[in-house]
């Protein structure tokens, strides 16, 4: 019974939180990939445009709550999730035409496209902190939990909860399946294949007649809906807060590089491989020794290898010692 | 020497600006835009020297700034007797025990030469976090608990600001050069993430170790090397002055009374400004001692490498240079400029938050002005940080002024036009990403373009 108790214990604080972490990180870092595989260079303008995609997303949400639709249990957000794909695609290209175009024609050097990524970044940061305002927005509907804590508890007869929250089923089966059908567009497609071979030789993509204009075209709609995805899941599960996903793109990067930058794939385990030592390295273990370990033996401390005001350190902490150990990710691999 | 011209016309608009804000504002706000303009061109020097000598990007200029703020609390603020003798052993023996960790792990990434290196050094690191937590713990809790609400920290040195500020200076080059030995291999875009990710840290250090810096609680009330304004308003020699200054206005006032009270309210008035003008001179002192060194240093021979190694990096190692030496040095130097800005800053405000530390404001604006002002030319970096903080401070009321132009025919009671102009300040955010983005556009190289020295 312990046993059993200490595993649902971790289930509750570590494992769901940290799928459901994950899964936003690594849509992220998988937007934040593709950009750096096909357009080769580190997008630090991508937690706004997330911020962005979210902020049209509530927009229209609260416009359909409004005229009174709403998808029953299911947060109103999914269907706007349209709408705020189409506007981000749309600002997307615009900022590519406007901006990254010029310097791609150049050649110029990735560091030019990273300062100038930070222009796009206060850019869209004002625009999106000028529409919506600085503070807090919720705008998640319908039931808010599948599971409730005290519900398992009567149900199992067990002393410890597990609660899941509608949103975190939500992110994690949205992220399954957009992940599937992206691997599945890349891997198996003849748009997709030529856009890896795009990314992993450029000139030898160019003499075999791929477009770069439309693959760079299909990159930006490519990343634009993952950032409404990830932005919108993000702002259901926590709340909107435009600073909140610039905080975030820290871990995005982290992730990004930890699966080998230009990997999605890489990027999508990366994501995880962050979330988990994050929570797990942060979570005080001291009631799961208590049910596990014989009476004397009992902790008094929290057992908690460093404090959650540290969070940020431990994907650093990752970072740095993958960069130094297998500077190309922790999978051996292809770009894309 | 047309670029010489330049220079000058550009530094008289930017000195009439300034004046024009004193003349139509007041002059207490453009000193203290001025102030914050010398603070920031320090600053931005600092990150022209690691990106415009050297091609460096580092995107943890808020650490930098952060540590020599810290600098100024350590250094400057009066010891908490009783907290040091509640911990201050423990902290000390855990700070010794921490120095000699980390140089354990230095010593095995050098010395040793074992198949298992890498995997000790991991144990290494590893085992640093809970080995501190055991050993500083009980002392941290002990300082924390003592007069919470008022001290809770260990204090500082109670020595002089100033001095705290070449503290901060070389703390900063401390965290520098241990960055740069972990960092500083790297491509360039994994540096910039790396260093954003280090100034993350350091930010979140000096916000949740209460017992080193009080954490969000701040400290207020910092020592000055300006004179207070109340002592100012009590002596005789600056009520003389005013006095002096303002004798034909006074005179006008026929009695005795009324002229009294108007001498009363210039002296409480001026004294502001007077303590503001101390510290302009003083900003004003370091930024043109630091001027000259780095033109010196620009156009000496260590000027000529760092430019030849920036330009052309296997050239120069061809030639012998040690590149990743040189860049370490440099990265040290530009942040201990970083640092000293820091505590200027930090000293000017009086206070220290840590909370306040934003990497937009404190890591982007600066790099904003370096960009905007003309990588590689101090003068330029200077220009940058007089421009971008003036049209930040100022872009508030131009932004409202547009609003209430274009928008004149709305009614105030407009939904629309009351939520533009409570987002007014965010239209600063808007005017930088623009102004980044024409610059670059239209002129790569800044305002005013890195001078090619020919010796």
């Amino acid at each position: 019974m312990d046993l059993l108790n200490s595993i649902i214990l971790l289930t509750n604080f570590i494992v769901v939180p940290a799928i459901t972490y994950g899964s936003q990180l690594a849509l992220g870092a998988i937007g934040v990939t593709l950009i750096y595989g096909v357009l080769r260079f580190a997008n630090f303008a991508y937690g706004d445009l997330m911020a962005f995609a979210t902020m049209i997303v509530i927009l229209f949400t609260w416009y359909l709550q409004s005229i009174g639709i709403s998808l029953g249990v299911l947060p109103t957000a999914l269907i706007a999730l349209p709408i705020g794909i189409i506007a981000t695609i749309l600002i997307s290209i615009f900022f590519d035409k406007a901006v990254f175009k010029y310097y791609r024609e150049k050649k110029s050097d990735p560091v030019i496209l990273i300062v100038v990524s930070l222009g796009v970044m206060f850019i869209l940061n004002a625009i999106v902190r000028i529409i919506i305002g600085p503070g807090d927005v919720t705008f998640m509907d319908g039931s808010r939990f599948i599971l409730k804590a005290n519900e398992f508890k009567n149900l199992t007869g067990l002393n410890e909860g597990l609660a899941i929250k509608s949103t975190q089923l939500i992110t994690f089966i949205t992220t399954i399946i957009t992940c599937s059908l992206l691997f599945y567009f890349l891997n198996k497609t003849k748009t997709g294949k030529s856009m890896r071979a795009y990314s992993n030789n450029e000139d030898l993509a160019l003499l075999s007649g791929i477009d770069p204009g439309k693959i760079i075209l299909l990159t930006w709609i490519l990343v634009s809906i993952l950032a409404t995805i990830a932005g919108t899941l993000y702002g259901l599960d926590k709340s909107f807060k435009p600073l909140a996903y610039w905080n975030n793109l820290l871990p995005i990067f982290a992730a990004t590089i930890v699966g080998g930058i230009g990997n999605p794939l890489g990027a999508f385990y990366g994501g995880f491989v962050i979330a988990f030592t994050e929570i797990g390295l942060t979570y005080a273990y001291k009631k799961f020794f208590i049910y596990l370990l014989p009476e004397q033996l009992e902790p008094n401390s929290l057992v908690q290898y460093i404090s959650t005001d540290y969070k940020f350190a431990i994907s650093f902490a990752i970072l740095i010692v993958v960069l130094i150990y297998r500077p190309n990710g922790i999978f051996k691999g292809k770009v894309i | 020497m047309k670029n010489n011209l330049d220079i000058k016309i550009a530094f008289t608009i930017m000195g009439l600006l300034i004046m024009l804000v004193g003349f139509f504002q007041s002059w207490g706000v453009a000193l203290s835009i001025l102030n914050l303009c010398l603070i920031s061109s320090v600053m931005s020097m600092g990150v022209n020297m690691q990106w415009g000598y050297s091609g460096l990007i580092n995107f943890g200029v808020m650490g930098f700034l952060a540590i020599g703020g810290l600098a100024v609390i350590v250094i400057s603020v009066p010891p908490v007797y009783a907290a040091w003798d509640a911990g201050g052993t423990g902290i000390i023996m855990s700070g010794l025990l921490l120095a000699a960790l980390v140089y354990a792990v230095f010593y095995v990434h050098s010395k040793v030469t074992s198949k298992y290196k890498n995997y000790i050094i991991f144990v290494l690191v590893i085992s640093i976090v809970p080995i501190m937590k055991v050993v500083s713990g009980p002392s941290i809790h002990a300082i924390e608990s003592i007069d919470a609400a008022t001290s809770g920290y260990l204090g500082g040195f109670n020595m002089p600001i100033i001095f705290s500020w070449f503290v901060g200076a070389l703390l900063a080059a401390f965290v520098a050069f241990v960055t740069g030995k972990v960092c500083l291999g790297l491509r360039s875009d994994y540096l910039a993430i790396a260093t954003l990710l280090i100034s993350g840290i350091v930010i979140t250090i000096v916000k949740h170790e209460e017992w080193l810096t009080r954490g969000v609680k701040n400290v207020i009330g910092l020592k000055r090397p300006a004179p207070y304004e109340v002592d100012l308003q009590n002596s005789d020699w600056f009520i003389g002055m005013i006095e002096s200054i303002y004798s034909s206005r006074l005179s006008k006032i026929t009695d005795i009374d009324q002229q009294m009270a108007t001498l009363k309210e210039l002296v409480i008035s001026s004294s502001g400004v007077f303590v503001k003008l101390c510290f302009s001179l003083i900003f004003a002192v370091v930024l043109i001692t630091l001027l000259i060194f780095s033109e010196k240093a620009l156009r000496s021979p260590w000027g000529r490498m760092m430019r030849a190694i920036r330009d052309n990096e296997d050239a120069a190692k061809a030639m012998g240079k040690n590149v990743v030496k040189r860049h370490l040095h440099i990265f040290m130097i530009g942040s201990a400029i970083i640092g000293f800005a820091g505590a200027m800053l930090v000293t000017y405000d009086g206070l220290f938050t840590p909370a306040s530390f934003q990497p937009l404001r404190y890591t982007f604006l600066i790099w904003v002005m370096v960009l905007l002002g003309g990588t590689g030319n101090n003068y330029g970096a200077i220009l940058g940080g007089f421009v971008v903080w003036f049209i930040w401070i100022e872009s508030a009321p131009l932004a409202l002024f547009l609003i209430n132009t274009l928008l004149s025919q709305v009614d105030n009671a407009n939904e629309v036009k009351k939520h533009l102009i409570d987002s007014i300040p965010y239209f600063r955010y808007l005017m930088m990403g623009l102004g980044l983005l024409l610059v670059m556009r239209y002129r790569p190289k800044g305002l005013l373009p890195e001078k090619i020295i020919k010796n």
